[in-house]
């Protein structure tokens, strides 16, 4: 039992990450927005919150550099595509791109540097009780910052008025403007937010899971994160769920190993990209597609002269 | 179609004393990394030798450094651009620059290549490894008497018989002191990366392993040994500061005797391609200080044991030994020659779990 | 005030300076970056834009570097215009290499003329294997080719990485995960003695020209250009959604998967799990940058090279970081997206924003929007 309790533990961690970075992308699509750079912005996060909380000794104000830094890099895309209207395919690959190259650069001097362990909270009698008593009780802040950030948007999203505002421009986002809702002052702000998760995403990576620093340690959890929106079906508690099964194969993957299964661990590693394309095909059918669509305006160019 | 093959067959290597160069042109001497220079593993070593090298000669050589060069076809073209630019001796750092250095070296007769960990040779291209199995053997020991659940757990990269070699060390020397001690290795098939490193680590942490070995170049296993209180060992550099408690010592290469070496004899003129393999003897393969945890007893067991390794003493895969699947391979008395350890493709009999095929 | 105007037609002057003024405003904000590091910019400028064109050797590299960079990006401007958004250009690559690699290892030193022509077509099918995926998803089932082609590309890395470990590694190569070099026969023949210049370089002008006229002068191309533009109107004229879809797939895959094993048999000369290096991605930027048309593919394939190949001799030269090169990309696309506004739209001062009427708020149709999901 100790053994599960010790995988879920870590699941979490690894799941975590992925949780943020889902949460973000899903507002920003539910908005109408199709952002491929959340690789970019998560690993600006990365060597942001690992450059600010190396310089300053407080890993909290590491955390606040790697949501600047994502949301910054968010915020670039936002102009691009807002402002000067450009196709939001191809200035998300530019934003991953640049910001794989960006975070490489600054990182030069940080390199196999490293930070303390991120302080972890010990509830106790709670955080006693065997298995889940320390998956449940025991785990650093930002773990219970990405269920509450889940619960929060999925609350916004669905029963408040910004909420609702940002899901009709994602639906509708001429007709919005004729009603007189800045589409794309709005459309700026979820970007931001998106940014900063991203952000904060790559900051978890560098300051909580493994706090050292190294060139593209994102890995590909950006794109993963995008299939993850994709997966949950641009609803918030199925993206939680989402990044806990891509997370948990990940680490299952590892537990396998060392229990003597002998599938070469390239074919376990590629069931979640497979499980993704399987939803999406899941989500195609027609049953599904009423309930489960992408918002309608997703990745269009908004443009109006007035 | 014949293009390239009459090309190649034209560059022939030459057996003849390679030209003199001015005397007042210092040596130009180049290498190559394939992991930032202060990576805090392996390539770190090899800068570090660099610099090291570079001090001892002064004036008289002049060293330049690539970092990050990945594998395939950028490799070869760095190599063919540190040749051309005139540096008579490029020090490859990796088994994945083989190849390339190989091509590059028929194009280049005339200028000195050597490949660190690789197989292949020609009359101006060396290699050079160190034999790790012996720092893992004296840390296999050191496992073996320190650890109190009886398991040992290794982060390894790949299963090529550079790392197998190292685990199949570690385990025999645990198990000569300590009969019922088991090994689970974890293949996370990189040489660098320290969240999958760290999860490995963690895995074979709560899979019940309270020595954590590795052969893979971050320090993330010795930070997840520590927050959870048990033992590890460094790899390629000295790794204490990431885990004071837990580091109980770490192997260490140094390059740099082995540099220094080969630099005076392109200077005397002397320098020859060939093999140089070399373990705790000559000093490319060193322990760091033991952790002062370690008891008095086992402190001196396991410095004795690395003096007589070092000396010769004993071979550590002499006979008799056994393949994982129980099919002998040395014989009593009988021990391994640098051939076959070369080819070690498998488990030793004892280790859990299976190679990856 | 200043508002932005739809243009009647696209400025074709505007079309065809932006990549300049963007590769202008790059070396611009290159300069500045080499001041932020501390590095002399003039002459970290000169390694990255001068030393690729400097011997004869490095010349034959940038060959080299932009062959599959435009073999790719040929293949993606033709769906890009059409609507049909193939990013996972990187996976059939892979797919390429690994193709034409097995056909390689499985006639290992069997000699004949045959076999390189016969690895090519391993590559192509390959290529298009991987690529009918998401054609039959989109077609079929209304699922975003973005995604799906995205999460192949991953599944194919991993692939590469477990056949080279396991049924196509090398028996003689200690275990290590790579195959055999592959034997003469099986890799193409020179172009340039003395160089890496092979006859993959030689493809490139000859599909260039082939999509050229094509797009210019065959229905097809015709049918995929107003896909592209106005959808609607094309679907009315008869043409077929579907079939497009199917076509842009196909040829782009093809075109990877060749790329992909011509730079395995080539420059690489054996299969490794490092084979795939982004050329699928940074030929999407190629793609753009060249303005979706084939001549202009191929010569901003070869400024790309020109990035790469200066980047890392900047590198060796002044010590400075290899990540270097990827900023510069990233920069160049991101001021070609700013200027290509202008390509679209005009800038207008006007007094009062009554004077403009809603009649004329369409938006000019330009290198299309992403496709919904």
């Amino acid at each position: 039992m100790d053994l599960l309790a010790g995988i879920l533990f870590t699941l979490t961690i690894a799941s975590t990450p992925l949780v943020y970075a889902a949460i973000g992308e899903l507002v920003v699509e539910r908005s109408g927005v199709l952002n491929l750079g959340v690789e970019g912005m998560m690993i600006v996060g990365a060597i942001g919150g690992f450059a600010v909380a190396h310089g300053s000794g407080s890993v909290v104000l590491g955390i606040a550099g790697g949501i600047a830094a994502g949301a910054t890099l968010a915020l670039l895309f936002g102009v691009i595509t807002q402002i000067f209207l450009a196709n939001q395919v191809v200035t998300g690959l530019a934003l991953t791109i640049f910001g794989l190259g960006i975070s490489a650069l600054i990182g030069q001097s940080y390199t196999g540097q490293t930070l303390d362990t991120f302080p972890r909270l010990d509830i106790p009698l709670l955080g006693d009780i065997p298995v889940l008593g320390k998956v449940l009780f025991q785990q650093d802040v930002l773990v219970y910052g990405s269920i509450a950030l889940t619960a929060a948007v999925w609350w916004t999203l669905t029963r408040s008025r910004v909420g609702l505002v940002i899901r009709a421009i994602g639906e509708e986002h001429e007709a919005d403007h004729a009603l007189g809702f800045a589409v794309i002052p709005i459309r700026l702000a979820v970007l931001a937010f998106g940014g900063a998760c991203a952000g904060l995403g790559g900051a978890y990576l560098s300051l909580v899971q493994t706090p050292i620093w190294v060139e593209d340690m994102t890995a590909g959890r950006g794109w993963i994160a995008l299939a993850i929106v994709v997966f949950a079906a641009w609803r918030p508690w199925r993206a939680l769920l989402g990044a806990y099964l891509f997370g948990g194969f990940t680490i299952i993957q590892l537990h396998a190993q060392a229990f003597g299964v002998n599938i070469p661990p390239q074919y376990l590693s590629m069931i979640p990209y497979a499980v993704t394309i399987l939803v999406l095909i899941a989500m195609s059918t027609d049953a599904a597609r009423r309930h489960l669509r992408a918002p309608a305006c997703l990745g269009k160019t908004f443009f109006t002269a007035r | 179609m014949m293009k390239r093959r009459t090309f190649l067959a034209g560059a022939t290597a030459l057996a003849a004393p390679l030209p003199l160069r001015a005397a007042t042109d210092p040596l130009k001497v180049g290498f190559l990394y394939q992991a930032p220079r202060d990576d805090k593993g392996w390539t770190e070593r090899h800068e570090l030798a660099r610099i090291e090298l570079q001090e001892h000669f002064g004036d008289r050589i002049s060293t330049t450094f690539v970092e990050n060069i990945s594998e395939g076809p950028d490799a070869e073209r760095v190599i063919r651009q540190l040749a051309q630019q005139g540096h008579q001796l490029i020090f490859t750092t990796s088994f994945s620059f083989m190849n390339p250095t190989v091509k590059v070296a028929r194009q280049f007769p005339n200028v000195r290549f050597e490949n660190c960990t690789g197989y292949q040779r020609a009359d101006n291209l060396a290699t050079y490894a160190a034999r790790y199995y012996e720092g893992r053997h004296v840390m296999g020991t050191l496992a073996g008497l320190m650890t109190e659940t009886g398991t040992i757990g290794y982060v390894a990269s790949f299963p090529i018989p550079g790392v197998l070699r190292g685990i199949n060390a570690a385990f025999l020397a645990a198990r000569k002191v300590n009969p019922d001690v088991r090994m689970r290795v974890i293949w996370i098939n990189t040489w660098f990366d320290p969240g999958k490193e760290a999860d490995a680590a963690t895995a074979l942490i709560q899979q019940g392993a309270d020595m954590i070995m590795q052969h893979v170049n971050s320090p993330a296993p010795i930070r997840v040994a520590e927050e959870n209180g048990v033992s590890a060992f460094g790899n390629a550099v000295d790794m204490r500061e990431y885990g004071p408690t837990a580091t109980l010592t770490s192997m260490m290469f140094d390059w740099a005797p082995y540099y220094i070496q080969r630099v005076q004899a392109v200077l005397d003129e002397t320098w020859s391609s060939g093999d140089t393999w070399a373990g705790i003897g000559p000093g490319m393969v060193t322990l760091a200080p033991l952790n002062e945890r370690v008891p008095v007893d086992i402190r001196e067991r396991v410095e004795a044991e690395m003096a007589a390794l070092g000396g010769g003493a004993f071979h550590p895969f002499a006979g008799p030994l056994n393949r994982q699947d129980g099919s002998p391979w040395k014989a009593e008395g009988e021990t391994p020659t640098d051939e076959e350890l070369y080819g070690m493709d498998f488990y030793v009999e004892g280790i859990d779990g299976s190679l990856p095929t | 005030m200043l508002r932005l105007e739809p243009r009647p037609e696209r400025s074709r002057l505007l079309l065809w300076t932006t990549p300049l003024l963007a590769a202008g405003m790059t070396v611009v904000s290159a300069y500045v970056l080499f001041l932020t590091i501390g590095v002399d910019p003039l002459k970290a400028l000169g390694h990255v834009i001068l030393d690729p064109f400097a011997s004869g050797y490095a010349r034959s590299e940038l060959l080299v570097k932009a062959a599959p960079l435009a073999l790719i990006a040929l293949g993606l401007s033709l769906g890009f215009r059409a609507n049909v958004w193939n990013i996972g250009a990187e996976g059939q690559f892979t797919l390429g290499a690994i193709c034409g690699g097995a056909v390689a290892l499985t006639f290992y030193g069997v000699e004949g003329l045959w076999l390189f022509p016969l690895i090519c077509a391993g590559g192509i099918a390959g290529g298009m294997a991987w690529a009918a995926i998401p054609a039959i998803l989109r077609t079929r089932m209304g699922v975003n080719e973005i995604l799906v082609s995205l999460m192949l590309t991953y599944i194919a890395v991993l692939l590469l990485s477990a056949l080279v470990s396991g049924p196509l590694r090398d028996p003689d190569g200690f275990n290590f995960p790579e195959s055999r070099i592959f034997h003469d026969s099986a890799i193409p023949p020179m172009l340039i003695e003395g160089t890496r210049a092979h006859i993959g370089i030689a493809i490139v002008p000859v599909v260039a020209l082939f999509l050229w006229w094509m797009t210019r002068y065959h229905e097809i191309g015709f049918s995929l250009r107003l896909l592209g533009d106005t959808p609607r109107a094309a679907r009315f004229a008869g043409f077929s959604e579907t079939r497009a879809i199917w076509f842009c797939l196909m040829v782009s895959g093809g075109l990877a998967g060749l790329a992909g094993a011509l730079e395995a048999t080539g420059p690489i000369g054996q299969l490794v799990p490092g084979i795939p290096v982004g050329y699928g991605f940074t030929a999407i930027i190629v793609a753009f940058l060249g303005r979706l048309h084939p001549i202009g593919v191929v010569f901003a394939a070869l400024a790309l090279a020109v990035s790469y190949i200066g980047g890392e001799s900047a590198q060796i030269a002044m010590s400075l970081p290899a990540a270097l090169v990827g900023v510069l990309q990233g920069t160049l696309l991101f001021w070609l997206l700013i200027f290509d506004l202008f390509v679209g739209y005009r800038v207008r001062r006007v007094r009062s924003p009554k004077a403009e009427t809603r009649a004329d708020a369409r938006p000019v149709p330009r290198l299309s929007d992403a496709g919904g999901a």
